[in-house]
């Protein structure tokens, strides 16, 4: 039988915010256990939550982002259940009237083609601790310093098919967070983390099958093989006859499988009543549309825009508008160098290409936006080619400096001198008799064939240097001339 | 209404707490007795009733993002039961 | 000088009829004499009392005293006090010293306060009779035999046995107000989000509420101007102004309506108690107000409306309690189960673990709407009940309870005839409004209680109303009988 696979994720991202959802402390990543730990984070007696403002606004601003439902009125619920990482014995979460609900999430794969993709709802929440299970002397330590950092959970419906229809979903939710600047995003500390749920039922069905949960994983790649990983197993149980259980799974990217979790967790139940310390979250009109003034460009317009203004092919303009920075990066070239068309293939084929080798972010690019827009303006006023640009390039890499200080310094200036030109070509036609018997010999169509050589003779006698232009219109009109001469 | 051992079992499980299978009966009685008072609530219709969180009608205030707290760690373990290298311990905690 | 109220305290310190040092000496002598037998406080703290008391009176030698430098007070255990042992009465806390304080208990410090210890009180505040506390049972001055009330019991018996100058409280479902009616004295529960709750250990958020205790109304304008206002750290705390109480207390009762709610005056109350509040409405009347009678038709809502959302509220609110950050944990825990069980069972008395295990019930799955939901509707319609009332009459009074205090013992084999006690007081938390009790003479030689709710934030002329009244009578003037025999040092 052949199966679907139906996918929903879970995400949770930690908000860029300076201080802790509830409290006062930093967020900073990195400190020494339970140095960033309030008494509102140890669940101190007496102590109470307060709502960070920066956390409402960047929920907010993630809904806007997907065009979803805003809550005017969103309410926190306590979700109680023990665990030595959770202090106060319940996580203050979001249950019945979340604070932005209903979206809408366009997802482009590696084709080209777009789906979208329903957002049920965001909700803000608070982060738990950390458990450490080295050695202290067979117990847990437990590092509260991540207690009370900020977390949207992007909750989506069931509607990813395949691992890469769910990683390129996750990597546009991860652009478009950065986009937003409300998170950072970084995926190695912990900032967005994944619940995959997953089920499958025979093609074409409508009723979804029994799900296995696969929690917190953390890397685009780990969600790829976690899907991988799961939809085979469960394939195999049906294959087989066999019912998939409804449990919570944990991914070993060592071992490159999920597996059960081994705590015996009893059903459940996590009596989900509204947080009585905090009131209901009321937002204003007015302030909901001061941020939605205040959204930056988001990747859809910014290639709509990329497409339209610059003429670039949809493709193209996808590709540099993965991340803001990119896009930024291009369009600085785009508008120095005066050609969008140039510098989008620059972008694209070179540096990105040097990027991924060096594995960098274009924001740590050794070169800078009006270093790249020079190189192009030397190529498009002929005073380099494009074989030799590739060489500034390189060494504008390793921080040479300009391009116009690179071609100086190097000697690379395109020989466009008409007379310095003929005399090669001159100097060419003259060593290579037998070539050029053969080229007057020939008709019009295996000229063009053999007129390669004689360019490629005096290119090497430039040292690439030449205009390749001017001399294959040398080289036609002498070689055309002497056939005349005969 | 009445409570069963089971579901005091149950219940207890999830408050973490330990009730000694010859406490049960006393305790589910004396349950029983509580919920036999509470079980006029039923009696009232409260259709439409939009249900009460807080008594007063007001917003949550919100706070601005920023940095308050410093490091107190020395001060807050001093009264914890169980630190080692600056962390809560607890027993071996299986995933 | 024990025996004065705190507003002739404030004037005798300023005219130096007497130090801080010296006040605060005879407080403390009295409390070795007197509390072994009471069991008022958990904790006495002499040396820090003698300090703050020094360092008043170095202010009041200056101009630039605060408005209650000097006055010694006592702070029911509840409220977090940096560096002396916060136990809310229960072992789980038995080892837990704050390192902060609560907000109510910084604003009297800044008003100039000496902090003379904490006091006893039912476990977690989870009681009407102060019996479950872990450091034994505290006993009403009137009549030891008998029970002082709670959960702030030991506040009520502090003050009325002249313990403390004034002790702070707090009211869930009528622990101010039914102590300090067993006691006789003045407590005010304040309006829900007028004190901050920072600090003060959680019993059910959304009821709990702190006020002042003291001899007099007018005494608990002046602590209550003091320990309200807005918290920021609070995010139920009102921020809107906190009036001038003591400049209100001089409101006239002329025309005001007082209402009267005919579900108070059933068969529930003792005909005693019933004769004791008639005669203080008489009081009211000739001072000028006018009775009305009203109905409060979903009354008889708030005991099962308030019997499951404390207990809900206070389930989820006691699961930080589990042996791993700060107070009790068991020996040598076989697991983190075992931990989590063991440490909260040993922490936590009976009467504790019966709410969490009720709130716990109420709350899970497939119960919710039955019980949580459900109680939260009820709980509308009783504050609907109070609002409509509010638009015929400007204050409500009554009996603050069924009848005197009680034997101890009389109730803890039956919770629920205990909850019982509250009948009269529950609604006023559920609906999250001011309520202050008063004394209106004795029963059989125990005091009784008479009780004036006000709609919210209407505190000011609640405490007018209640001074007027005392200005005319003499009940808050009536001592325990073996203080009156013990005599006074001043």
């Amino acid at each position: 039988m052949s199966w679907e696979t139906v996918i929903g994720l879970e995400v949770h991202l930690q908000l860029a915010t300076q201080s802790k959802i509830f409290s006062g402390s930093s967020t900073r990543f990195g400190a020494e256990p339970n140095t960033q730990a309030s008494a509102v984070d140890l669940a101190m007696p007496g102590m109470l939550p307060v709502l960070n403002e920066q956390a409402v606004r960047f929920a907010v601003m993630f809904g806007l982002g997907i065009d979803a439902e805003i809550g005017r009125r969103s309410v926190f619920d306590r979700k109680n259940y023990f665990y030595p990482d959770l202090p106060k014995g319940y996580q203050i979460s979001q249950f019945a009237e979340p604070i932005v609900g209903r979206g809408e999430f366009e997802i482009t794969l590696e084709d080209g083609s777009t789906r979208s993709i329903g957002i049920t709802r965001a909700h803000l929440e608070e982060d738990a601790g950390k458990s450490l299970h080295e050695d202290f002397h067979g117990q847990t330590g437990i590092d509260l310093n991540r207690a009370g950092t900020p977390l949207l959970e992007i909750v989506s419906e069931p509607d990813l098919r395949s691992a890469t229809e769910a990683v390129a979903y996750l990597k546009a939710l991860h652009s478009l967070v950065l986009y937003l600047g409300i998170s950072d995003g970084n995926m190695a500390e912990g900032s967005m983390r994944c619940d995959i749920n997953l089920s499958l039922r025979p093609a074409g069905s409508d009723t979804l099958g029994t799900r296995a949960e696969i929690k917190n994983v953390n890397s685009f790649r780990f969600v790829e093989k976690a899907i991988q990983f799961e939809t085979l197993r469960q394939a195999d149980i049906l294959e087989s006859g066999g019912r998939v259980v409804q449990e919570t799974r944990l991914y070993d990217a060592e071992r490159d499988e999920t597996r059960p979790m081994r705590s015996k967790e009893v059903a459940n139940d996590y009596r989900y009543f509204p947080e009585p310390d905090l009131l209901p979250v009321v937002l204003e009109e007015s302030w909901i549309a001061q941020l939605r003034s205040e959204l930056p460009e988001l990747p859809p317009a910014k290639r709509a825009r990329f497409v339209s203004d610059y003429g670039l092919s949809t493709y193209d303009a996808g590709v540099l508008v993965d991340s803001r920075a990119l896009a930024d990066y291009f369009e600085a070239v785009a508008r120095d160098c005066g050609d969008a068309k140039i510098a989008a293939n620059w972008v694209q084929v070179e540096l990105l290409g040097q990027l991924n080798r060096e594995d960098l972010d274009i924001t740590r690019s050794p070169v800078p936006p009006t270093q790249l827009a020079g190189l192009i303006r030397r190529i498009l006023d002929d005073s380099i080619s494009g074989k030799i640009a590739k060489q500034v390039f390189e060494a504008m890499w390793q921080g040479e400096g300009d391009a116009d200080q690179i071609i100086e310094s190097r000697g690379l200036k395109q020989v466009s001198d008409s007379g310095k030109l003929e005399a090669m070509v001159d100097a060419v036609i003259k060593d290579s008799p037998d070539q050029v018997a053969q080229y007057r010999a020939a008709d019009a169509g295996k000229q063009k064939k053999l007129i390669g050589y004689f360019v490629g003779q005096v290119m090497k006698a430039s040292r690439g240097q030449a205009n390749p232009g001017m001399v294959n219109q040398l080289l036609a009109r002498k070689l055309g001339d002497n056939q005349q001469d005969a | 209404m009445s409570i069963g051992s089971d579901e005091l079992s149950r219940i207890a499980e999830l408050a973490r707490l330990r009730v000694d299978s010859d406490e049960l009966p006393a305790l589910t009685r004396r349950l029983d007795d509580i919920l036999g008072m509470v079980e006029t609530l039923q009696t009232v219709d409260t259709e439409g009733v939009e249900p009460l969180s807080n008594p007063l009608d007001a917003h949550q205030p919100l706070r601005a993002d920023v940095v308050t707290e410093g490091n107190r760690r020395s001060e807050f373990q001093s009264i914890a039961p169980a630190v080692e290298n600056g962390l809560y311990l607890v027993p071996k905690v299986i995933e | 000088m024990i025996t004065m109220t705190v507003a002739q305290l404030i004037q005798a310190l300023r005219d130096r009829e007497f130090s801080s040092v010296e006040l605060t000496r005879s407080y403390l002598d009295r409390i070795a004499q007197r509390d072994g037998e009471l069991n008022s406080y958990i904790s006495v703290a002499p040396e820090t009392a003698l300090a703050e008391a020094e360092a008043a009176d170095r202010l009041l030698a200056g101009d630039s005293a605060p408005p209650l430098a000097g006055i010694p007070i006592a702070h029911k255990d509840i409220f977090c006090t940096r560096g002396l042992r916060t136990s809310c009465a229960s072992r789980m806390l038995d080892n837990f010293v704050p390192p902060y304080d609560a907000t109510v208990v910084e604003r009297l410090r800044h008003a100039g306060c000496v902090t003379l210890g904490k006091t006893n009180m039912d476990e977690f505040a989870m009681g009407s009779s102060s019996e479950s506390s872990y450091y034994g049972a505290c006993r009403n001055p009137w009549d030891s035999r008998c029970v002082p009330g709670g959960s702030s019991g030991g506040s009520a018996a502090a003050v009325a046995a002249d313990l403390a100058a004034a002790a702070t409280g707090t009211d869930t479902g009528g622990s101010i107000r039914q102590p300090a009616a067993l006691c006789g004295i003045t407590g005010i529960k304040p309006t829900y989000g007028r004190v901050s709750r920072l600090g003060m250990i959680a019993f059910a958020s959304s009821l709990d509420q702190g006020g002042p205790m003291a001899r007099t109304a007018e005494d608990c304008a002046i602590l209550l101007g003091a320990m309200a206002g807005h918290d920021a750290r609070d995010s139920t705390s009102m921020d809107r102004p906190v009036p001038d109480y003591r400049a209100a207390l001089s409101l006239s009762l002329q025309g005001l309506r007082i209402g009267l709610p005919r579900e108070w005056f059933g068969e529930q109350l003792q005909s005693a108690v019933a004769d004791r509040i008639r005669a203080a409405l008489r009081e009211l009347e000739a001072l000028g107000a006018t009775l009305v009678d009203i109905d409060l038709a979903h009354s008889e809502l708030s005991i099962p409306a308030y019997y499951i959302i404390a207990p809900a509220e206070a389930s989820t609110n006691l699961a930080r309690y589990d042996g791993v950050r700060y107070g009790h944990r068991c020996d040598s825990p076989r697991d983190l189960h075992d931990l989590y069980t063991r440490s909260r069972e040993e922490g936590f008395g009976d009467e504790v673990q019966r709410r969490i295990l009720i709130g716990t019930y109420a709350l899970s799955s497939g119960y919710y709407d039955a019980f949580y939901k459900k109680a939260q509707q009820a709980r509308r319609l009783i504050r609907q009940d109070y609002l409509d009332a509010f638009g015929q009459v400007d204050i409500i009074a009554g009996p603050t309870t069924p009848g005197p205090a009680f034997r101890l013992g009389e109730k803890t084999d039956d919770p629920v005839a205990m909850y019982l006690e509250d009948i009269y007081t529950l609604g006023v938390n559920l609906a999250g409004l001011p309520a202050l009790s008063m004394p209106a003479g004795q029963v059989d030689g125990l005091p009784v209680g008479l009780q004036l709710v006000g709609p919210h934030f209407g505190e000011a002329q609640l405490l007018a109303a209640a001074h007027q009244l005392q200005l005319a009578t003499d009940w808050h003037q009536q001592r325990p009988p073996a203080t009156a025999s013990t005599g006074d040092a001043a």
